[in-house]
């Protein structure tokens, strides 16, 4: 079976909770949704060895977020060691910069940017926290209202991830659209099998999203590869599918990771998969083997959810086939 | 408003010290801006991007014409009687395909255009900003226009068409640039800018005596026009900008293209220096048997105000005030139509920078606001009746 067979709620949460950013171009609207509503939402800028990109993201979330239009109330960077000017630079440009080991000390210091997220519940104030990567080229205001913007809009929105880049265009206006290599190769493949709803997410290891405190104060957090997967699943267990919304922001241009930095990165996600699997009391007890493989093509800001039927059939040992042992003959096994 | 020019000097430091607070909007604005690509005739994106400025801002008669696609706003002045244009082009010489990322570092900002003129386009879009921190008033209307079509074969089609079209009388207009601080043009100087296009004949027989190809032809050319006695005072130059031919090693080429721009200060050296390349070319171009022409994308006349005309003395004065040293470069962009129009103008630069009109162009950040208290010393100047003549 293969064609555009959609399950309801899947299709609905797809039209009702994924976004285009230029829906969110009114930051004034923005900024009287928050207000109306009391929150205070803060910025984090997660770094290690980021500066040639972080000048640029804190003048122009500086200038359009702060400035122009008072979206955001408190904008940090929490830099988990880098070695270059990083810190330097975005101190310049008026950043409040902080060193990770040097929030809550008495907890340790662990390497890995899932630590800067963690530590960044505690040393911000705001309702709501949009974390955004220091290494994005095209840095323009939509990382911030895009994502932030779902969560202003609907208060039983938790939980907001950015998704990019539609570069396959066919002649017919429908591409292909999807995540990066790990998660078309890893990330999807196993939300298929063990968490189909969850398929519906385009990209859900992007280093953009928005959230909730009380969502934040709640879930663990791996400090390396796996916070993305972690956060996904913990929520989705929690609080469900409604629970999240997804933005699309266009492109995004950023460094391209070795296949061997993504080998690394997918062993990484892969153990958070597999604890969260223990986690669940799932490792025994696995559901029914899905055999709907789920990825998206896009045409113009419609996404639907592409499903393809894989089943992986087998065929037995040849030495149990009557006919194979009768003409080499050799005795057939059961 | 301050009516004598040490009161306005005066407040110089002031007014520098007031505009660090704006250094990121300024910038983003900078970089927003640069990151739009906008070749010639391909301003679209950053004009929007203006009018989208002038828009939050509140500014009235915000207009983006249809054709060449300028855009003007206006900041009305408290008496309003007159106006002073601002202006800066829109344009760069990048193509859509060249890599528009910006990058900061903490005293400087590098890519295509960053001078050139994406941080004059970002004054015009701040301006309005500016004045409302610095709680600044004109009497005069201020008309802020980002030009299009400035560069190339854009022969400045942007700020003629408002020129012709503009309905309110201007009296004085500043041209702002990027780069570089300390520039003072108050003088078009007479331009020619000249296309040479050469083809062989299909029939060409390269088995003839003399049989040539385009590059030696064109080679020829160059050479010809070098040859070209050209006087050293009044100031006058020939550049070569840019020459195309060939595809290979060894295959003949047929065709080639040269660019080049004629600059004098001398009335007449232009069309004299023209005349002599018509002449040469015809020359060559009868000897070898092949089609050679010479087309003029553009051309400007010399003029402009004298060095003691009160607005470029003002200049002198406000750039000493920055201890600035001024340098006198006479211009071919939008002045020389202001020029024409008999609107007193000058050209000004912003900030000091590095590397123009190639891909890694940079400017320097802190000197911008340097940049910026000489331009609203300008203003002030220009509002208060100093540059009258």
């Amino acid at each position: 079976m293969e064609g555009f067979v959609m399950p309801d709620k899947v299709d609905k949460w797809l039209d009702t909770n994924t976004f285009h950013h230029g829906e969110f171009w009114d930051i004034l609207k923005l900024v009287e949704l928050k207000e109306k509503q009391g929150l205070k939402i803060s910025l984090c800028i997660p770094t290690l060895n980021e500066e040639l990109t972080i000048g640029k993201e804190i003048v122009i979330f500086r200038s359009e977020l702060m400035e122009r239009y008072p979206l955001i109330d408190e904008f940090a960077v929490i830099d988990s060691g880098s070695k270059d000017k990083t810190l330097e630079v975005a101190a310049s440009f008026g950043a409040d910069t902080y060193k990770a080991k040097d929030i809550l000390p008495k907890v340790g210091d662990k390497p890995g940017k899932g630590e800067n997220l963690w530590k960044a519940i505690y040393q911000l104030k705001g309702d709501i926290i949009i974390y955004v990567d220091a290494d994005i080229a095209n840095i323009h205001p939509r990382f911030v209202t895009g994502i932030v913007g779902p969560l202003l809009l609907n208060p039983k929105t938790k939980y907001c991830k950015a998704f990019y880049d539609r570069p396959i265009t066919f002649s017919s206006g429908v591409r292909a659209s999807g995540g990066g290599r790990v998660t078309e190769i890893l990330i999807r493949p196993l939300f298929s099998l063990f968490f189909p709803e969850l398929a519906a997410l385009i990209q859900p290891l992007s280093g953009e999203f928005a959230v909730r405190r009380e969502v934040l104060e709640e879930i663990p957090f791996p400090i390396g590869y796996g916070v993305e997967t972690a956060h996904i699943l913990d929520v989705y267990t929690r609080w469900g599918l409604e629970a999240f919304a997804q933005c699309d922001l266009d492109q995004r241009i950023h460094r391209n990771q070795s296949t061997t930095a993504l080998g690394k990165m997918s062993f990484g996600i892969l153990q958070t998969f597999l604890n969260r699997m223990k986690r669940y009391d799932m490792v025994n007890k696995l559901p029914e083997m899905a055999t709907l493989y789920r990825q998206f093509q896009a045409e113009g800001n419609r996404y639907e959810l592409l499903e393809k039927s894989i089943i992986e059939d087998e065929r037995p040992p040849m030495i149990t086939i009557p006919e194979y042992c009768k003409k080499f003959g050799i005795k057939c096994q059961k | 408003m301050p009516n004598n020019i040490n009161s306005i000097l005066d407040l110089i430091p002031a007014h520098r010290a007031a505009l660090h607070p704006l250094r990121e909007i300024l910038l983003a604005n900078a970089m927003m801006l640069g990151e739009l690509p906008a070749p010639t005739f391909g301003e679209e994106k950053r004009i929007a991007f203006l009018g989208n400025r002038f828009t939050e801002e509140g500014l009235h008669n915000i207009s983006i014409d249809e054709v060449p696609g300028n855009c003007m706003a206006m900041i009305p002045g408290t008496v309003g009687e007159q106006n002073i244009l601002i202006c800066a082009h829109a344009d760069t010489v990048f193509s859509n395909k060249v890599d528009h990322a910006m990058s900061v570092t903490k005293d400087t900002i590098r890519g295509p255009g960053i001078g050139d003129n994406s941080l004059g386009l970002a004054a015009l879009a701040t301006l309005p900003n500016i004045l409302k921190r610095l709680k600044i008033r004109f009497n005069d209307n201020l008309i802020l226009l980002g030009c299009t079509r400035s560069l190339g074969h854009g022969n400045l089609g942007g700020i003629k068409f408002f020129l012709e079209n503009n309905k309110f009388p201007l009296r004085s207009g500043i041209c702002v640039e990027g780069i570089q601080l300390g520039r003072l043009s108050y003088a078009s100087v007479g331009m020619l800018r000249g296309e040479i296009n050469l083809s062989m004949p299909s029939q060409y027989d390269w088995t003839n005596f003399g049989a040539t190809n385009a590059v030696t032809l064109l080679t020829r050319i160059v050479q010809g026009i070098q040859s070209i006695s050209i006087p050293t005072e009044p100031k006058t130059k020939i550049i070569f900008g840019s020459m195309n031919t060939g595809t290979s090693f060894a295959t003949q080429p047929t065709s080639a293209s040269l660019r080049f721009e004629i600059r004098s200060e001398a009335d007449g050296m232009v069309s004299l220096l023209r005349d002599q390349i018509a002449d040469l070319i015809e020359e060559i171009a009868t000897q070898s048997r092949t089609d050679i022409t010479l087309t003029v994308v553009a051309h400007r006349k010399h003029g402009g105000l004298d060095y003691s005309h009160p607005m470029v003395k003002s200049m002198r004065k406000i750039l000493g005030a920055l201890h600035i040293n001024p340098y006198i470069d006479p211009s071919v962009g939008e002045l020389s139509e202001l020029i024409r129009a008999n609107i007193p103008s000058v050209t000004l630069g912003l900030t000091t920078g590095q590397h123009k009109n190639e891909y890694n162009e940079t400017i320097d950040i802190e000197p911008t606001f340097d940049g910026l208290a000489q331009l609203i010393a300008l203003i002030n100047s220009i509002d208060g009746g100093i540059c009258d003549a």
